[in-house]
């Protein structure tokens, strides 16, 4: 046994035992994410129904879903656009914000805001189906009718979900309930581990207020951590979708709460135009990349200014 | 009085936190309000769920719901039972498998040195970015060619590899000191051996939270019962409840899919009180750098 062909340190660059190790989760990673991530650019290149072999077709789909998609134009990608700032950007200072705030309560108090607050996440959407139908029921018996005309806001009921003018903002409303997820841990885990004696000498080199203190010294310190929970948040803003499909159908009522993502299950699942509904899926992709990388520029520590 | 700093993380309960319990709590309520109302739903017996004007709190709970919701799955053909079953059988695989695989690649990312290594955690944190739903038809097509269309491994394999959870885990492991994993090899353990009995019991925050996260995407997984396992026999109790909750849109049937959806979060909830602490030790370590 004291062979010690293996070891970590300095000495063996090369330590083939480090393949063996990976395999198992490279192969299922290769298998499910990134094969298919590949086959995704590709059918984007090409006309395919799910039947026959899918045909060449060069840019073509791109080229349609820039100039003659106006279901895309019109509704969905400003409904992303919209969704993702609002649920994307808000809930992510959201959760910053009260990530903070419990930071400065004592264990317990904090440790149970922060369950009650974490754990609409785990919720995911798909469950809670019913719970919005009853809470936004299109009659007098819905939960928030009933109680917007006791206190006399509305005189009539309001029907929630066919109205296009409230879907996407309840769509939105459901988002950030559900966005305090691992990204908002993280960000109480960053605080608390912050560097106490950098609050003492700031306190000394004139920092006058808790707003301060957050600026200069917290964010600062915690970079990591706000680039993973910027990471997360901006996933999470782009991959939700199920929530109107589930409460309103797909396409939503004149497409007005219609995201991309359900752009996507509309060619892909309803009109089998798989091509199509790939190109849309590199878009979403490259879309998330690119908030990503503008994320990674405003926090990465290796190159700051 | 001059400012006097450092108040993250106080001790003892002083006036000035009043102020933020005062500013947080009409918020922390309304996120609360969601989940209040689907557990008194729940129990709410006939009469209160059609009730004029509609209640949120339930004044006489009983558990009529539930008894409906598992004679309601006698009618169809196949008993509430067989989704239980698939269901926890398709966690547990899951789970257990994702744990195995994602410690072994974290251990070697972290701790051992090979070629192709950084290649590798940059392909994880680019990964980290990965929509699932994005590839919901190539998926499918994967599955397809390996005939795993109604097979137990289309539940789970496509669940295993978690990015978010390598990277976690990752970056826990490369906490443990370097020093103790060469002492290891000085008295001549292997690799496994390392990753073993020394690694994995010092990870044990890091497994926790890790076993929650992938919990949370299988549970709850609606996507593999409904592209990729045609046969009812075969599909998980998340999508057998969808269906309850799908098909019982009158009144009377919300009470079900209420007491459904309960049944639902609460192994979650659960998951998660338990191991909360370890889950925030681990998001210590959570930041990309």
């Amino acid at each position: 046994m004291k062979k010690k062909k293996s070891n970590i340190g300095r000495h063996a660059n090369n330590n083939r035992n480090g393949y063996f190790f990976v395999a198992p989760y490279a192969i299922v990673f290769v298998i499910f994410i990134l094969i298919p991530v590949i086959l995704a650019v590709i059918l984007s290149f090409t006309n395919f129904n799910a039947i026959q072999w899918p045909s060449w077709v060069g840019f073509l789909n791109y080229i349609t879903l820039i100039t003659s998609d106006e279901v895309f134009m019109q509704y969905v990608l400003p409904n992303t656009v919209i969704y993702a700032v609002v649920v994307g950007i808000g809930g992510y200072i959201l959760s910053f914000v009260l990530a903070w705030a419990l930071c400065n309560l004592t264990k317990i108090p904090r440790t149970i805001f922060a369950l009650i607050l974490y754990s609409p996440s785990m919720t995911t959407g798909v469950a809670m189906t019913v719970l919005w139908k009853v809470i936004f029921s299109g009659d007098q018996t819905g939960l928030l009718n009933s109680w917007l005309m006791e206190l006399g806001i509305i005189n009539e009921p309001i029907i929630w979900l066919v109205a296009t003018k409230y879907l996407l903002p309840i769509v939105i409303v459901i988002g950030l309930w559900s966005s305090m997820g691992v990204g908002f841990l993280s960000m109480i885990a960053g605080i608390l581990n912050s560097d106490e004696s950098l609050y003492e000498a700031a306190a000394i080199d004139g920092v006058k207020n808790r707003f301060q203190e957050m600026i200069y010294i917290t964010i600062p310190q915690m970079k990591p951590q706000m680039l993973f929970a910027a990471v997360m948040a901006i996933v999470g803003a782009f991959q939700n979708g199920l929530v109107s499909t589930l409460l309103t159908g797909n396409p939503s009522p004149g497409y007005a709460a219609q995201l991309i993502v359900n752009h996507i299950e509309d060619y892909g699942f309803l009109r089998y135009e798989m091509g199509y509904a790939a190109a849309v899926s590199v878009v979403l992709l490259l879309i998330v990349q690119l908030f990503s990388r503008a994320a990674n520029s405003l926090f990465s520590e290796k190159d700051e200014f | 009085m001059a400012y006097k700093g450092k108040r993250i993380n106080p001790q003892k309960f002083e006036r000035s936190q009043i102020k933020i319990i005062i500013l947080i709590l009409p918020l922390v309520i309304f996120m609360a309000m969601p989940l209040i109302f689907i557990a008194n739903h729940a129990f709410k017996p006939m009469e209160e769920l059609f009730a004029f004007p509609p209640t949120f709190f339930v004044r006489n709970a009983t558990m009529d719901n539930f008894t409906k919701l598992i004679k309601f799955s006698r009618t169809a053909g196949i008993p509430l039972s067989r989704y239980v079953f698939n269901s926890i059988i398709v966690t547990v695989l899951t789970v257990g498998l994702s744990l195995l695989f994602t410690t072994c690649a974290a251990f070697a990312l972290a701790k051992i040195k090979f070629k192709g290594r950084n290649l590798m955690m940059q392909i994880n944190q680019i990964a980290l970015m990965f929509v699932a739903v994005a590839v919901l038809i190539p998926r499918y097509l994967v599955v397809c060619q390996l005939g795993m269309i109604d097979s137990i491994w289309a539940h789970i394999l496509p669940l295993v590899a978690y990015p978010v959870a390598l990277f976690l885990v990752k970056q826990f492991v490369e906490q443990v000191p370097d020093s103790l994993i060469e002492a290891a090899y000085m008295d001549g353990a292997t690799d496994m051996q390392v990753y073993w009995k020394l690694i994995l019991p010092m990870i044990k925050p890091a497994i926790a939270t890790a076993s929650i996260l992938v919990f949370q995407q299988v549970w709850t997984n609606m996507e593999t019962s409904n592209y990729y396992i045609n046969a009812d026999n075969m599909k998980t109790l998340t999508f057998y409840m969808n269906t309850l909750v799908n098909a019982n849109n009158t009144v009377s049937g919300q009470g079900i899919a209420a007491a459904a959806t309960l049944i639902m979060f609460v192994p979650n909830l659960v998951l998660f009180i338990i191991l909360q602490n370890s889950v925030m030790n681990t998001m210590a370590h959570s930041g990309i750098k």
